[in-house]
């Protein structure tokens, strides 16, 4: 897996000097509720995107999800639907569009968009013109939920 | 209506068990004095049918801390503000009970504030600083300061019981107006409204916290977090930051409408000044 998705990258990297920069959040091609193409063209890490789901200064997903897979973690939000076995419901496709802007897929949800720099009010300064995640975070999150399965 | 969960128990420590819920009937009475913590919700406030104080959603330790003003910390500060109450401060020599024989005179002006008085919202941080620069010739307060915190936990506890009333009409309908499209409106990277949370999700958990509505009822609060008593406004800051939203200014327009706002959406709770919380 990680051997193929580093030689996608390095024939990207040849055949345009800009292939190897992750898809800018403002050119994630949503189309019906899917994202077809990795936003990094590296595959996700599911080691690293379990820590980005716990961790409270980068996704805190479980701060409104239930999930089963983490019963070492005290605290599990109920905001949102319980991510147990979430691979058997979504393919990739739709987790990434879910991760990266969930509004496109879910009409006016809390869930905040994880791959989104512009267009919000007020941001603090420090996260002014920033999304939460970057683009290999978010694959890295995709390619952790792809293992929640019952 | 929508049954409360409380939380019955809530181990704090990391690795320990996750809290439980359980139905429980809330009822709230401090010194003998019965308080209404849940009440039919106002007919302005249409997307709730009822409307809940936060003590309800706290867990069963941080709500024994205020069933006796004895074990409540928020007093510490109540007696402090007492002091402040007889100090001569300023160019005219006088302290607030120069002019106000009693505090509890004060009784009922809790539940009316903010209040709009010739074209502006007054809330009661105004009060007193417009007391210390008019009357007394002294340096105003700092909005969200210790002393003023102290002072309205002071002046709010004498209505203590008696239920919020805030006008929303004639004058006030302006700021209301504007204090309701605060509320809804999303702000901050995480591209949420006060409403997404206190409206939508409130009696859920989101981590380890367990959302109330976010009423006002309580305020001045005292908060475990930081061991002192918190004005509304530092609160809605903490809720804005929170959400990586940039505040607006305590003490400011912005969040006196809010003030006004959310005061309206608890009409018909009982004040609980100095309430505790975590
Ligand atoms: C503030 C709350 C919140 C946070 C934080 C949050 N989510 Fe969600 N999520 C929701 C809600 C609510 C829904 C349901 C969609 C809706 O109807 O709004 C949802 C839906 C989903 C779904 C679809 C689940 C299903 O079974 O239909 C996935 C997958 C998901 N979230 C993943 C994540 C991941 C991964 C993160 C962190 C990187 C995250 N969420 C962070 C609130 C949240
Ligand atoms: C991401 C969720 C979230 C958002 C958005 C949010 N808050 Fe909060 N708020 C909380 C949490 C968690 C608490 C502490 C537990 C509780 O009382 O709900 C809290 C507490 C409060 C309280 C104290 C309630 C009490 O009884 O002591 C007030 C008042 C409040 N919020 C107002 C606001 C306002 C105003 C906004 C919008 C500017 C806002 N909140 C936005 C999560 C949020």
């Amino acid at each position: 897996m990680r051997i193929i998705g580093i030689s996608i990258a390095v024939a990207g990297l040849l055949a345009s000097p800009l292939a190897a920069e992750p898809v800018a959040p403002n050119d994630v091609n949503y189309e019906d509720g899917v994202v077809l193409a990795s936003l990094t063209g590296v595959a996700g890490d599911p080691v690293n995107g379990r820590d980005v789901f716990k961790n409270r200064k980068l996704g805190n997903c479980l701060a409104c999800h239930v999930n089963a897979e983490m019963p070492e973690e005290s605290f599990h939000g109920e905001v949102g639907p319980e991510l147990t076995g979430v691979a058997d419901r979504w393919e990739q496709q739709e987790l990434r569009a879910i991760v990266a802007n969930s509004k496109m897929v879910f009409d006016g949800t809390i869930m905040p968009a994880f791959y989104q720099d512009t267009g919000y009010e007020r941001p603090l300064k420090d996260f002014d013109g920033k999304s939460i995640l970057t683009a290999q975070q978010v694959e890295d999150v995709i390619a952790y939920l792809q293992t929640l399965k019952e | 209506m929508k049954a409360i969960k409380l939380l019955v128990s809530t181990a704090c420590f990391m690795g320990m068990a996750a809290s439980t819920h359980a139905e429980e009937p809330a009822t709230l009475s401090i010194e003998g004095q019965a308080f209404t913590i849940q009440a039919s919700a106002p007919a302005h406030t249409e997307n709730l049918d009822e409307v809940t104080s936060g003590w309800i959603y706290r867990t069963k330790e941080t709500r024994a801390l205020q069933l006796d003003d004895f074990d409540n910390p928020g007093f510490v500060f109540v007696d402090k503000a007492i002091d402040l109450w007889n100090e001569v401060d300023g160019s005219e020599d006088k302290s607030c009970a120069s002019c106000h024989e009693n505090v509890e005179d004060f009784a009922g002006l809790r539940t009316t504030l903010p209040r709009a008085e010739d074209g502006e919202l007054v809330t009661m941080e105004d009060l007193v600083n417009e007391c210390r620069t008019e009357q007394m010739g002294a340096e105003p307060w700092k909005y969200s300061g210790g002393k003023m915190t102290g002072m309205t936990a002071l002046i709010g506890l004498q209505s203590r019981g008696m239920l919020m009333n805030v006008a929303i009409d004639g004058e006030a309908a302006a700021f209301w107006e504007k204090g309701k499209e605060l509320y809804y409106t999303r702000v901050g990277q995480l591209d949420m409204s006060c409403s997404n949370c206190h409206e939508d999700n409130y009696d859920t958990m989101i981590r380890a916290d367990h959302l109330s509505q976010g009423q006002t009822n309580g305020f001045p609060t005292y908060r475990l977090k930081n061991a002192k008593l918190n004005s509304t406004h530092a609160r809605f800051k903490g809720c804005m930051k929170n959400i990586r939203a940039q505040p607006y200014k305590v003490g400011g327009d912005e969040f006196k409408s809010l003030e006004l706002y959310i005061a309206s959406r608890g009409q018909g709770l009982s004040v609980e000044t100095p309430s505790v919380r975590n």
